[in-house]
């Protein structure tokens, strides 16, 4: 295997790897910093507060109609400048952000914004009479929201989960155009040294292919899972 | 106890005069309720003793599942006080909701059986029976289990109902199991909503007959209902509320010889 | 920032001086990758509903390949990645096609648009009324009538909404157009940036355009599904 991978990948299979480890790495992140932004998010929106509901209507609204690669951009360069403002003015020393970080924080930042949306959706569609029966038995707050309300709300936000990710994932690819050295990067690196530019980058879709299909069959495992006791589903 | 339990004609049959002398068990004192600028419960009171089986009665609107529900605050009341046990829980207005201990005690003690059963759609019956007395009585998994298949039977339902999720199951099934659910708290007081309301008529037999049961034990029960024969048979006490107020009370007898106008006139419609 | 604006001003909205640019570029791919994958959608959407395999098959698998993957790569694989084989700089026609970014550009941006639109039309289409159908059959209408005159257009209005998410989300991706030098908004701004070192304002109006242009999306969808929609949900229309 390894042979195969340094000598048929013309010496650049480990660059791919990491690249691809790299990817991974990125979207995984990503996914926890999102989901708990929206998660925030959601509760935010739900809240009785329009001090709470106002900021999180502004940021889902503002970020799902500007495209993720202009935020990336945007947030990216300006972070940088921000942050060297900022170094000067306390006379630190310059901090360079790296790409990673940023990705990270921006593909967070982004997404936060679609999980909201989605995770409101959910939580939502549980039936009122579901959690005012937890209630009148005298389910705490947190047994109310972890043995009633998340496996219930799972059902409802599972397909737009699902589907938020793989865009999350795909746009990963988006990072490399600031720099990071993922998956795309060491594909077009390996083309530009080797000439072979058509063989690395469709190799690159490949495991994106891999990655989204793998995914997708977790994605079906979990939503049977948190189906049950659903009519529907049993005939 | 001369009554058969079904059918159903038979629950109009001569009424069942309790006379309980035991100690009081619940004492609701001027409960009130508003909506904004809408009043509710312009102050609501109630006593129960042990084994008492109250009927609340009156048009939709009147507040009689508004009370109910402010009793184990899934609303939260405005003014009044609750009693249970020599217990007190005083509301005045503008006071927050009692601490979270002092209402978890209450409502474990105070089970209730919804309009619309409320059951947990992602559990089955066995675990929808389980999850609270496990998690809020902390009792042990095998006891819970043990619990539940007995209440199962006593509502009725076949042991291999257990394993099913209450989509699957009759909405008559479903109220028998969500009253199965308050059993297993073993409760002092048992709370019903309406709780034949959203059932095929042809169901409702089978769910007031489960009702009877419990009150033939001598159950304490305060029940919201629209089935005025099985009112007039197994209540020890009706409370007819008119626009948040209780207009009359007494013995299942009132039900026979009103005394008031409003509740001959409410019976009389409810006759055509 | 009004420095910024005086320079860019024009570039940001539809000239950079030498050609379209900004606003208008980014307007023309949205609706020329719309129109070509709208076209291309429609007979690929009856194909991969088909009974026969041998046309539901090629085409699952190609929105499989381009669902499954970053748009990013599909236009690096058109722009860099085809233009890096003999065959086609050898050949007279695909020499002159992927010599020029745009073309490149429009060929990834349709094909990916065409491959999300065909799995949602054909969502709609398999999750048509039977009774609808077979209504039309009894009355007659078969083969390319009944594609045509019921299934399309019914599977069509249905698939409003999520079609429309589909637009507004392939009018954010047009972004990535300017990773081939195309001139579209985010390229100006990126020329702004370079030249002017205001980084905060020189892509906040990049965003600002495509929030505006976003919101102008959506309400169009709006108006639509009232216009076509309306059949859905009787008591409200």
């Amino acid at each position: 295997m390894n042979d195969l991978l340094s000598h048929g990948l013309q010496g650049f299979g480990p660059l791919l790897a990491q690249g691809t480890w790299m990817t991974l790495k990125l979207a995984l992140l990503s996914l926890a910093l999102s989901l708990a932004l929206g998660l925030i998010g959601a509760s935010a929106k739900l809240s009785r507060s329009r001090l709470l509901r106002l900021p999180a209507t502004l940021y889902t609204t503002l970020i799902r109609s500007v495209p993720d690669l202009v935020l990336i951009l945007l947030i990216f360069y300006s972070m940088q400048i921000w942050l060297n403002d900022l170094t000067e003015m306390l006379g630190w020393n310059y901090v360079e952000i790296d790409p990673f970080s940023a990705g990270v924080v921006t593909l967070g930042f982004i997404y936060g914004a679609y999980f909201t949306e989605n995770l409101r959706g959910a939580i939502l569609s549980v039936p009122a009479g579901q959690l005012e029966a937890a209630t009148a038995y005298g389910l705490s707050r947190a047994q109310r929201f972890r043995l009633v309300l998340f496996p219930q709300l799972m059902r409802f936000a599972l397909p737009g989960l699902g589907n938020n990710w793989l865009v999350l994932l795909k746009s990963t690819a988006l990072v490399s155009i600031i720099g990071l050295a993922d998956l795309v990067k060491a594909a077009q690196n390996a083309g530009k040294t080797t000439n072979d530019m058509l063989f690395f980058l469709c190799l690159a879709g490949l495991v994106y292919l891999v990655i989204t299909t793998l995914s997708n069959r977790l994605l079906k495992h979990l939503e049977r899972r948190y189906n049950t006791g659903i009519k529907e589903l049993a005939r | 106890m001369t009554a058969t339990a079904l059918p159903l004609s038979t629950f109009a049959q001569a009424p069942r005069a309790h006379a309980h002398t035991g100690a009081i068990k619940l004492s609701v004192e001027g409960l009130h309720k508003h909506y904004g600028e809408h009043q509710v419960l312009k102050g609501v009171s109630l006593q129960a003793r042990k084994g008492d089986v109250i009927s609340l009665i009156g048009a939709s609107g009147s507040g009689k599942s508004t009370f109910l529900r402010c009793i184990n605050f899934l609303e939260q009341p405005n003014a009044g006080s609750i009693t249970l046990d020599g217990q007190t829980l005083e509301i005045h207005p503008g006071t927050r909701t009692p601490p979270p201990a002092q209402l978890q005690n209450l409502r474990t003690r105070l089970a209730m059986v919804f309009q619309h059963f409320n059951l947990w759609s992602h559990l089955t019956v066995l675990e929808n029976i389980c999850l609270a007395p496990r998690k809020v009585l902390g009792i042990s998994a095998s006891e819970a289990e043990a619990r539940a298949r007995k209440y199962l039977d006593k509502v009725g339902l076949p042991a291999r109902a257990a394993e099913q999720y209450p989509a699957f199951l009759s909405g008559g099934q479903q109220q028998r199991v969500a009253i199965a659910r308050a059993l297993a708290m073993e409760p002092e007081i048992i709370l019903f909503d309406e709780p034949t309301s959203a059932l095929d008529p042809e169901l409702v037999g089978e769910v007031l007959k489960v009702i009877q049961t419990l009150a033939e034990e001598g159950r304490t029960m305060l029940m919201v209902t629209h089935e005025m024969g099985f009112a007039r048979q197994v209540s020890s006490q009706v409370l007819f509320l008119h626009q948040g107020l209780v207009e009359e009370s007494g013995s299942a007898e009132i039900l026979d010889r009103p005394q008031s106008e409003r509740l001959r006139q409410f019976l009389s419609n409810r006759l055509k | 920032m009004i420095e910024l604006l005086q320079e860019y001003g024009l570039a940001y909205l539809y000239s950079d001086g030498t050609g379209l640019s900004g606003l208008a570029m980014t307007l023309w791919l949205f609706l020329a990758s719309m129109v070509l994958g709208f076209a291309l959608s429609l007979p690929l959407a009856l194909a991969r509903t088909s009974r026969h395999a041998w046309l539901r098959l090629p085409v699952q698998l190609y929105t499989f390949v381009f669902r499954g993957t970053p748009l990013y790569i599909q236009l690096l694989i058109c722009y860099t990645g085809l233009y890096s084989l003999q065959v086609v700089r050898d050949h007279a026609l695909l020499d002159q096609f992927f010599r020029n970014a745009l073309n490149c550009t429009l060929l990834a941006f349709v094909l990916n648009t065409c491959a999300y639109t065909v799995e949602i039309f054909a969502g709609a289409i398999r999750n048509l009324p039977a009774g609808e159908l077979e209504a039309a059959q009894a009355y007659g209408l078969r083969g390319w009538r009944l594609n045509l005159f019921l299934v399309l257009p019914a599977a069509l209005r249905r698939s409003l909404p999520t079609y429309s998410n589909e637009l507004i989300l392939m009018l954010h991706a047009t972004s990535l157009a300017f990773t081939a030098t195309v001139a579209d908004i985010l390229k100006v701004a990126r020329d702004a940036n370079a030249a002017t070192f205001l980084t905060f304002q020189a892509f906040g109006v990049a965003a600002l355009l495509y929030m505006l242009l976003s919101f102008a999306l959506v309400g169009l969808f709006r108006v639509a599904e009232r216009r076509w929609m309306r059949f859905l949900d009787p008591v409200r229309g």
